[in-house]
């Protein structure tokens, strides 16, 4: 029996554009690295509104600098936040992220810091956080079908339990989420070297396959363009190797647990861009934990499941982050990161479906607003992917 | 209790679940896959989430997990041996 069913609902705010949140967040988006600072004061100044610091924005160009703007204004954007202030060094970017988010119909405003200087640009920005701040406060959850559930997932500090254990937990939730018509999310270009053949095998049509294959092939060419060895100490991290992974192939054969064994790959996307349908979409994108996350935040995902072995502390400051283990040691060890323990599963005393289940309805509660062990301990990691070197 | 788990009937490495497997115990393993359980002899320590050889190796064999190829055999390794990145290398990159 499964936990859920089309007629599940969840408690989401639902915002201008019609998307549902699972969070209430006013936040403070820097344009780039020169503007943490006033970012940060703000935030200071402003109970409840939150500070999002990252180290770029200035001189990318290209692709690169496309990137970037989506991967702001794709935060801004998420549902998970209520209202926006951005802050840059200069007006005209500034201006280009305000608008960009403001297509949601949520509230944003920009300043920039040029002529005014940091005292100024602080106060204005403080006055309008304020009233963001009071507004969002009074904005209610109210029922929402699961359908309108979008839920991201990445594995981390991964290690050979993940590949029996947590991954395929996720497998399990994704398998039940599927069919309901959620919108579903993973990626790790990466780590499908070696089970590449397994998604390609799971796409639901030949162009999906296509586009997979693709963007797969893509970040094999970057991969082989700077090499200096065989990755043996960067894929499998040193983490993974300590928990006993071996090679990128089995690294990738217990990565892909996570989409189940029976969704189908029903899109692709690039880095941080939107999907257009329901289903399970893969995401091209790097495999490191922040980076990851923190394209899935900036491509509308409100709910993220990572399941990790040595015990990955991540969180993210717009997205719940669920972490789910199986390692019995990790779990002993770092129980304060841990929301869903999965350890039975290695000695037979859980199902699959049963700590898909269980794995699920932490996911329900987390949404109607329980926060996960990463938003207790504070983790609010915010990692923007960059291509290449700045101009 | 179980110690170690395999995937895939067809696995040439299973991996230990439990701490505190030393040399000369006896394993008790899961193949997952099927619900069915076998035994190993461990030869050496080995971690929890490292892997035990459940047949002998020989360099340039394939090692098979989750019944697919994981890599190549570097360096022999016995049934109930250790088998980790001192034996096993990636055939990609």
């Amino acid at each position: 029996m499964s936990h859920i069913s089309k007629d599940t609902t969840f408690l989401g705010y639902r915002r201008e554009n019609g998307r549902v949140g699972v969070r209430n967040h006013v936040i403070i988006l820097p344009l780039d690295d020169l503007s943490n600072a006033a970012a940060e004061a703000v935030a200071h100044n402003i109970k409840g509104a939150l500070a999002i610091p990252h180290p770029y924005g200035r001189l990318q160009f290209g692709a690169d600098l496309e990137l970037h703007f989506r991967t702001l204004i794709g935060a801004g954007s998420n549902p998970n936040v209520a209202a926006v202030v951005v802050i840059g060094i200069e007006d005209g970017w500034t201006q280009k992220v305000v608008d960009g988010i403001k297509l949601t119909g949520k509230p944003v405003v920009g300043y920039g810091i040029e002529q005014h200087g940091d005292h100024d640009t602080i106060m204005r920005a403080s006055k309008a956080a304020r009233e963001y701040v009071q507004w969002a406060s009074e904005k209610q959850r109210e029922v929402c079908p699961i359908q309108e559930l979008w839920v991201s997932t990445k594995c981390g500090e991964s290690d050979t339990t993940s590949g029996c254990g947590a991954n395929p937990t996720v497998g399990s939730a994704f398998d039940q989420l599927h069919p309901l018509g959620a919108t579903l999310c993973f990626g790790e270009t990466t780590e499908l070297t070696g089970g590449e053949h397994i998604v390609a095998a799971r796409c639901a049509n030949d162009k999906v396959r296509e586009d997979f294959m693709f963007m797969f092939n893509r970040y094999q060419d970057v991969i082989n363009r700077h090499k200096t060895s065989d990755l043996a100490d960067s894929q499998p991290t040193k983490g993974n190797i300590a928990g006993g992974l071996t090679t990128i192939e089995e690294k990738a054969l217990g990565n892909i647990q996570k989409i189940g064994k029976v969704c189908t790959v029903d899109g692709v996307i690039d880095k941080a861009e939107m999907p257009t349908h329901s289903g399970l979409w893969f995401m091209d994108s790097s495999s490191a934990a922040a980076e990851m996350v923190t394209l899935c935040a900036a491509s509308g995902f409100v709910v993220h499941f990572f399941p990790t072995g040595q015990g990955n502390v991540i969180g993210n400051a717009i997205v719940p982050v669920i972490k789910l283990c199986a390692n019995p040691r990790t779990v002993r060890t770092m129980s304060e990161h841990i929301d869903v323990d999965v350890t039975g599963l290695l000695q037979r005393e859980l199902t699959l479906e049963q700590a898909g289940d269980r794995a699920l309805e932490v996911m329900l509660r987390t949404a109607n607003g329980r926060f996960t062990a990463a938003e207790a301990l504070g983790h609010r990691e915010f990692v923007m992917t960059r291509l290449y070197e700045s101009a | 209790m179980i110690h170690f788990v395999l995937h895939d009937a067809k696995d040439t490495v299973a991996v230990v679940v439990v701490e505190g497997v030393t040399a000369g115990m006896t394993l008790n393993g899961w193949i997952m896959d099927e619900d069915r359980m076998i035994e190993v002899q461990a030869k050496q320590d080995i971690p929890i989430g490292h892997k035990v050889a459940l047949v002998d190796m020989a360099p340039g064999d394939t090692v098979i997990k989750y019944g697919i190829d994981m890599g190549k055999v570097v360096a022999p390794a016995q049934k109930g041996q250790h088998a980790h990145v001192h034996n096993i290398k990636t055939k990609r990159w």
